[in-house]
């Protein structure tokens, strides 16, 4: 090798030393926590197309209220609470410890929000008699309740552990005990979160409301 | 000191306005949504047309939200090809096969 190509070696970016891809080892380190959790979800919504293709007559039991005013405002919460986290990180980024706290604030008010009407949707189908196993309108389709639990219910999971994430970093923050990466890896998270939801709701929700 | 200053540039990008923007057009692409699923439309064409606006809106979280549009192009290439060629292979080997159960000969 030529003194030459070895000096282009070394100056490369991949030869140690620098960052070649010009990000710190906690937002790589959640980027790599993202693309492991998206194919998690992703295999849960094909399962979900699995049973629903492979089954006759899937149930199509939504309409316009509850389920879908209640899961298109869930949307909007979480898509207004995506905004508001990519504020407190604007905020956070410029120095500007108590914007970026009071943002952060809102967000995770919408989190909790978004948890609360997720709530209270689950709680109106339970007493329909809607379980993992069966549910009233359709007993030869028993994994509809399986499959609409499951993945709401693990996307409800990582909005819970998001709320929680966030207030940690909000008061850590406000601390100056953390800095403002911290609350822009945060924020990936959050919006990772969001993102799942913008497939479950058109397939989970849309794709099984009742037919006019 | 060459790999701070780089990540300082990457952090100046991308302003308030922007972001008001990116969720005005994701609050108008979810209302599209909501509006299709009420309308009588064939079922392929609409998990076609349902999908496609939901790839549109993860792309734009992705690309603004994220930030994955003002970062180097390298992280562009571990996280987003990995993911698609991964849900390819789950859909190749899955599909053929919940559709071949729909298509059992009745007994």
């Amino acid at each position: 090798m030529s003194e030459a190509e070895l000096e282009g070696i070394l100056e490369s970016p991949w030869s140690g030393g620098v960052s070649p891809l010009a990000v710190n080892s906690k937002t790589l380190g959640m980027w790599l926590l993202i693309i492991s959790d998206s194919l998690t979800f992703s295999a849960l919504l094909i399962s979900y197309a699995y049973v629903r293709l492979s089954t006759p007559n899937w149930p199509r039991p939504f309409d316009i209220w509850p389920e879908i005013a209640k899961s298109s405002v869930m949307t909007f919460v979480l898509l207004s609470s995506s905004l508001t986290m990519v504020l407190a990180a604007t905020a956070a980024r410029s120095g500007n410890v108590q914007k970026a706290v009071n943002f952060l604030l809102a967000t995770i008010t919408f989190g909790v929000a978004f948890v609360l009407i997720h709530a209270t949707e689950w709680i109106t189908l339970i007493h329909e008699g809607v379980t993992p196993w069966k549910n009233p309108w359709n007993k030869s389709a028993p994994l509809f309740g399986g499959a609409f639990f499951g993945l709401t219910g693990l996307h409800m999971v990582h909005v819970t552990i998001g709320v929680v994430y966030l207030a940690v970093i909000c008061w850590g923050f406000n601390k100056r005990k953390w800095t403002a990466e911290h609350v822009e890896v945060s924020g990936l998270y959050w919006h990772f979160v969001d993102l799942v939801w913008m497939f479950i709701f058109p397939l989970l929700y849309l794709l099984n409301v009742t037919p006019k | 000191m060459h790999a701070t200053l780089q990540l300082d540039q990457n952090h100046s990008k991308g302003n308030s306005k922007l972001f008001f923007t990116v969720w005005v057009w994701l609050l108008v692409i979810t209302a599209a949504e909501i509006f299709l699923a009420y309308e009588r439309i064939e079922v392929h064409l609409m998990i076609t047309i349902l999908l496609g606006l939901s790839l549109i809106k993860s792309a734009l979280i992705l690309a603004y939200f994220m930030h994955l549009r003002f970062e180097r192009l390298g992280l562009f290439l571990m996280v987003v090809p990995v993911i698609v060629l991964c849900v390819c292979l789950m859909m190749i080997v899955f599909f053929p096969d919940s559709l071949r159960l729909t298509h059992l000969p009745q007994y």
